[in-house]
């Protein structure tokens, strides 16, 4: 006798658009190209960016606000000349510095502000004038659980998160009666992106990678990219990493380069390391205020400089040295 | 009198007077830190504050800056990621939620994504971050606000964040988990708590000097009323010692 076909179904759908559809078969084949023998990755920013980022991207960061975020990295991105990307709206500095920069034609948004600072000028310029053509809403749990769907390798995972808000609405979600409990749940697209930016305490050369303190969603959204660009604060040498492997929150087949860049979340803080450079971000938070007071600091702090050993000179190793948290790591 | 506190530090102790000791508690940026952080110097030195990124159970010594800075698993008992938070309140661990918007109801829900049509805002503001998981998943939200008719409105521009939607029995029909939702308002006027029947705001007691008519006024949509309204305590000399040497003492807040 013929099986009858029973469908779970959808009783709301969020009208926001699928800006990164998820194909995990692609994704699997993907996966399966990659390297897996231990390779040397090592390379500055800029080849790093020149090799694994394309025009018309879908880009995430890591982690948030400013706290160990891949700036180094971030500087380049802007000097490449590179654009038309789509990028993971959980952030500061990164995606402003983007934003600010016009690369951005679409945003999964969940926060992009300055947290105790307030508003971001920039994304309000960049969302309000309309040079960000598509903006679609998500809650930090959701982004993120996004990104664990696409780590798990399933289209998407249920959650509790969003449910009857315009967040949802505005989302590319979608709610089903849940065949086990006949309760509403939200569905969340698994979330593949084509290259994610990831700051660390310490990698060996071939990208495993160490993070000290929390770890964000370092370990989700590494295994949801497609390409994986890594800086990090010390390198070291594997057997490093084989003595505490239970540390390792990337491990190396997922990552396509290591960037030495101490200092590297500068303005930014890093775990054990340094604090953040409050009186760097104060300045930057007052300039981003208007266009020609950011134009001026991306300028200065950005565009103007080569490479990030030009930014260390410029900022001053006296100066960086100060940020450093006694009896700290490094 | 009046030189005697600021209006944010009156804020951050009513908001702090709220937490019980013993109970876990998710912590954003801004007031409420403060307040969780003056709330272990005085009633609730078990609190354990709980922030998106990962830190559990941190001693508040230096006030954060940033949801996921070093000062937010300060001696803590656990640094983890934002999946084992925001799972950790899925599975419904953390009784208070702190939160904020541009905009609030009658029924507590919260706009801090837009002022104006979303898809042309006049104003784009931060977004949900991880406001709408705390308000859809802690037990107990307390959302700490200004007070004035451009916030307290009838109707959001945007829903970021669920109060009790549209009323009673909507949370649940919305598949929200079941017994929670806004605890309190806690505002420059007074404090408000949301009647059970109607799940209505209502207001429970004004802030020194306060009538209830300024509350009245300032309020854009119609207000419940408690049966007694009581008159809050203004921040005693304890706490604004705590506050300004220990939990602000560059006064950032003030």
């Amino acid at each position: 006798m013929e099986k009858k076909r029973k469908s779970v179904p959808i009783t709301y759908e969020g009208e926001g658009s699928l800006i990164q559809p998820p194909d995990l078969e692609a994704f699997r084949e993907w996966n399966r190209r990659k390297p897996k023998e231990l390779i040397d990755k090592m390379m500055t920013e800029e080849e790093a960016v020149d090799r694994y980022v394309e025009n018309g991207d879908y880009i995430g960061f890591e982690l948030y606000g400013t706290v160990r975020c891949p700036m180094s990295l971030t500087r380049a991105l802007v000097r490449s000349g590179k654009t038309d990307f789509s990028i993971a709206g959980q952030g500061v500095t990164e995606l402003e510095y983007l934003l600010a920069t016009d690369r951005v034609r679409e945003i999964d948004f969940t926060y992009i502000a300055l947290e105790v600072y307030g508003v971001s000028k920039i994304v309000r310029r960049a969302v309000e004038s309309g040079s960000v053509k598509n903006v679609v809403e998500w809650s930090n749990a959701g982004l993120t659980w996004r990104f664990k769907a696409a780590a798990m390798g399933v289209p998407f995972i249920p959650a509790r998160s969003m449910l009857g808000s315009d967040t949802i609405r505005r989302s590319a979600a979608k709610v089903i009666e849940c065949p086990f409990t006949g309760q509403k749940i939200a569905l969340l697209p698994a979330l593949i992106l084509d290259v994610g930016f990831i700051h660390v305490n310490r990698a060996d050369k071939y990208g495993n990678c160490q993070i000290d303190g929390i770890s964000g969603f370092a370990f989700e959204m590494s295994r949801a990219c497609k390409r994986v660009i890594v800086s990090a604060e010390e390198i070291v040498d594997t057997e490093q990493i084989r003595k505490s492997p239970d540390r390792t929150i990337i491990p190396y087949y997922l990552v396509d380069a290591v960037v030495h860049a101490p200092y590297g979340s500068w303005p930014g803080e890093m775990a054990d390391m340094y604090d953040r450079d409050e009186e760097h971000y104060r300045m930057y938070v007052e300039m981003q205020k208007t266009p020609e007071g950011t134009a001026e600091y991306i300028k200065e702090w950005v565009s103007d400089l080569p490479n990030h050993q030009a930014l260390i000179d410029k900022v001053g190793i006296e100066r960086l040295e100060s940020l450093k948290i006694k009896g700290g790591a490094q | 009198m009046s030189e005697r506190y600021t209006p944010s530090e009156l804020l951050i102790c009513l908001a702090s007077r709220v937490m019980e000791d013993g109970t876990t508690a998710f912590i954003g940026t801004g007031i409420p830190m403060l307040a969780a952080s003056l709330a272990q110097s005085m009633q609730a030195p078990n609190l354990v504050a709980v922030f998106e990124f990962g830190g559990t159970g941190a001693i508040l010594e230096k006030l954060p800056l940033a949801v996921g800075d070093m000062r937010t698993y300060n001696k803590a008992l656990h640094a983890s990621g934002i999946c084992d938070i925001m799972e950790t309140s899925q599975r419904g661990f953390i009784e208070y939620g702190f939160l904020g918007g541009a905009q609030i109801d009658p029924y507590g829900n919260l706009n801090s994504t837009c002022i104006g049509d979303v898809l042309k805002p006049k104003v784009r503001l931060p977004g949900s971050g991880g406001g709408n998981d705390v308000g859809s998943c802690c037990w107990r939200t307390i959302a700490i606000m200004p007070h004035d008719q451009r916030r307290f409105v009838e109707k959001v521009d945007f829903i970021t964040t669920p109060g009790y939607l549209s009323g009673p029995g909507a949370r649940e029909e919305a598949g929200l988990p079941a017994n929670t939702g806004p605890y309190r308002v806690v505002t420059s006027l007074g404090v408000l708590d949301f009647e059970e029947k109607s799940k209505r705001m209502r207001l429970i007691s004004v802030n020194p000097g306060v009538t209830v008519e300024n509350v009245v006024e300032n309020t854009g949509f119609e207000l419940l009323m408690a049966d007694s309204i009581e008159e809050n305590d203004p921040p005693t000399d304890d706490e604004l010692k705590i506050l300004r040497e220990k939990v602000d003492p560059d006064g950032l807040y003030r």
